[in-house]
């Protein structure tokens, strides 16, 4: 009979074995979970509260939303005000704030044509269905959603395209996991690394970082299970790369991606990141090959001096200094419905998956 | 053919419309050609309205004119009504097919039959291409009060929660479409009141009832604890989701709970009424998958909570404005 790995017992059974370990360590222990997917699906199965005293979850930068520096928001939202122009991009983008309060979804409401696709690919769909209008596909992503977007270049390329352009906003993984453990601000006894990002990159991207790193799947099973693999390393004083989600990740990735990114994208030297400020080559951008297919080339874009909100501590929750019930803002002026801060607007964003998994006391 | 501008113009074109396709499937001894038309009623009656602007018009388990009618007899079924007449405003982009608009005038007869709710007065108008997406159509049902006090602001501690079926079908199988997913969901798109009849004719006490419509089930258990001023809990493994809806919102990052469904309801009744109540859920084969969900544990403070499969106790999140799947 084949067992269910989420089920109720597995999961109590996890959970008992998981905080025996963390007593016989006499204390608790600093998990950081990388990606944003990790954070959603702790709150969401309540894992935070199931191990509360054992395991303090330290939440990392791994939502591609929440790490979009404000200036890109304002160079999505002035593309998306150009005449003409069809702007596509991930749906969890259109609801962030650009510096004057205003999101993609309120210029689609002031008349800009603004499209949620689930697929890059539908951009290209979009541009051969209006040969009239420029489409924009304003790209957003870790490791994971960067093939995709290299394929809608070279589908461009290959049917000759002059009105598909691309923004590309991509960011790679292994820079920010430098910065979190170089810089200090927050102490770290393990990673759980991120499940999708490897799969495309493989586990050997992790190697040169002298920390636990455990990547993990998205499944309640999956997360105990990275988690128990760290605190083993940890009992035997490892610090290692380990792979808990050998179903989907390969120490080498998928090769035939990567080949995919080199050829259509390029390093950049720097790329600013929210929380976090400018990372040096920490992201990617259209090479030369590709060139006539990128809007930040093709279009002179003017942009307002970006300006955050003076309350909001999205920055801290990004790096894991703070947690989303510090900020003032939460809850009361800062909602998914009204968001101020990245963090509260996508479901990958810590303060989002803290207001909708909040905690309840019941006296009954 | 297909539905041009002058066939909203009033004159040969507009009867000739009406004629072939209106009529021909939805005359009755009610609908006229007078400007309005004249009711007996006695008693209580209920009255509900509602605009129906569905994308794509046709979906796996329905149409628009499926949904229209089942809108309005749902809506006045779960207020304790009988359907008994319903008035239809058809606004038609031009370029629609005859085709299709007479398949969503067949549906329209089809599903009224169900429950025998007559269309007593209609309008039909044509707008340019691009003003509206391919037809809407607002419906208004006028049913007679069979039992009163059914109500949101009316459920009381120690009730238990009832849903009839599988939840987030309608809403899966839309988004399923519109994102282009190829996966096997259907509708749940039915007129209840089958169901609901029995119900108030073996005299359930039914405290409140609601059909999951937009927001889905957790936008109903929180107005239902708002109005009611109590504290609801439900079981998230007692709640009835089909395996390929909840794959579904697994890919797009979304919450079933916020998902539309079309034929199914909840309802507050008090326990020592279950077994009644379940009697006849089950001798149904729209709500033969029905389970109670949770229970009204407080009257006093408002809240809707959910305890997760593994214990812990959340607040049951409404999904803020537009469903849009995440990015990885």
């Amino acid at each position: 009979m084949k067992t269910n790995l989420n089920s109720k017992e597995v999961i109590l059974k996890a959970k008992d074995t998981i905080i025996k370990k963390v007593e016989k360590l006499g204390k608790p222990i600093k998990v950081m979970e990388f990606c944003g997917g990790h954070t959603h699906a702790i709150m969401r199965y309540g894992i935070d509260k199931l191990l509360k005293g054992y395991i303090e979850f330290i939440h990392g930068p791994g939502c591609p939303v929440c790490v979009a520096s404000m200036d890109r928001i304002d160079l999505a939202i002035e593309l998306a005000k150009i005449p003409n122009t069809i702007f596509t991009t991930y749906g969890d983008l259109l609801r962030v704030p650009g510096s004057h309060r205003k999101s993609l979804l309120d210029m689609r409401a002031l008349g800009c044509d603004v499209r949620s696709v689930y697929s890059c690919l539908e951009a290209f769909d979009t541009a051969l269905q209006n040969p009239n209008k420029n489409v924009v596909f304003f790209a957003i992503g870790f490791e994971t959603t960067t093939p995709p977007t290299a394929v809608l270049l070279k589908k461009a390329k290959e049917h000759k395209l002059k009105n598909l352009f691309v923004v590309s906003n991509h960011v790679m993984t292994p820079p920010a996991v430098r910065y979190i453990l170089n810089s200090g601000i927050s102490h770290i006894d393990g990673i759980i690394g991120p499940g999708h990002v490897s799969v495309i990159t493989g586990t050997k991207i992790y190697e040169e970082f002298d920390v636990s790193i455990v990547i993990s799947g998205f499944e309640a099973f999956d997360i105990l299970k990275a988690i128990n693999m760290l605190l083993d390393q940890h009992i035997k004083g490892e610090r290692k790369v380990e792979n808990a989600y050998t179903r989907a990740v390969t120490e080498e990735g998928n090769k035939e991606a990567q080949k995919l990114i080199e050829e259509t994208l390029d390093t950049r030297d720097s790329f600013s990141w929210r929380g976090i400020g400018s990372l040096p080559k920490s992201a990617l951008k259209i090479n030369d090959d590709y060139e006539i297919f990128d809007a930040e080339k093709v279009f002179d874009v003017k942009l307002p001096a970006s300006k955050e909100h003076p309350l909001c501590i999205c920055p801290k929750v990004i790096t894991g200094v703070s947690k989303p019930t510090d900020c003032k803002l939460f809850g009361n002026l800062c909602t998914p419905e009204n968001p101020i801060g990245s963090c509260m607007v996508s479901s990958e964003g810590a303060c989002a998956a803290y207001y909708k998994y909040q905690e309840v006391e019941l006296c009954m | 053919m297909y539905v041009k501008l002058s066939h909203g113009g009033g004159a040969k074109e507009t009867r000739e419309l009406i004629e072939k396709i209106f009529l021909k499937h939805l005359k009755n001894e009610l609908l006229t050609n007078e400007d309005a038309t004249i009711l007996s009623l006695e008693g209580k009656v209920a009255v509900t309205t509602d605009s129906f602007t569905v994308s794509p018009i046709f979906f796996k388990g329905g149409d628009i004119g499926k949904l229209s009618v089942a809108g309005v007899v749902n809506d006045l079924s779960v207020m304790g009504a009988k359907p008994l007449y319903m008035s239809m405003g058809f606004i038609i982009e031009e370029g629609l097919s005859f085709e299709e608009l007479e398949k969503i005038v067949i549906s329209i007869k089809e599903e009224a039959s169900k429950t025998g709710i007559k269309l007593i007065t209609a309008d039909t108008k044509v707008v340019p291409k691009g003003f509206c997406d391919k037809i809407y159509i607002n419906a208004t049902g006028i049913g007679k009060l069979l039992k009163e006090g059914i109500s949101s602001t009316n459920l009381k501690e120690g009730d238990i929660l009832i849903v009839s079926g599988p939840i987030g079908n309608h809403g899966a199988t839309i988004l399923s479409i519109r994102n282009d997913f190829d996966i096997d969901i259907s509708s749940d798109c039915a007129s209840l009141w089958e169901v609901i009849e029995p119900l108030l004719k073996e005299d359930i006490e039914i405290h409140a009832m609601r059909d999951l419509t937009r927001g889905g089930l957790a936008s109903v258990l929180n107005e239902f604890a708002k109005s009611s001023n109590v504290e609801i809990l439900i079981n998230e493994e007692d709640i009835p989701i089909e395996q390929s809806v909840r794959g579904f919102c697994e890919i797009l990052g979304i919450e079933p709970y916020s998902l539309a469904c079309e034929g199914t309801f909840i309802m507050a009744i008090p326990k020592s009424d279950a077994e009644k109540a379940f009697n006849i859920l089950k001798s149904h084969k729209l709500t033969e998958k029905a389970k109670v969900v949770g229970e009204v544990i407080k009257k006093g403070k408002e809240g809707a909570y959910v305890k997760t499969l593994y214990g812990s106790v959340r607040y049951l999140e409404e999904a803020p404005g537009e469903l849009l799947p995440r990015i990885c």
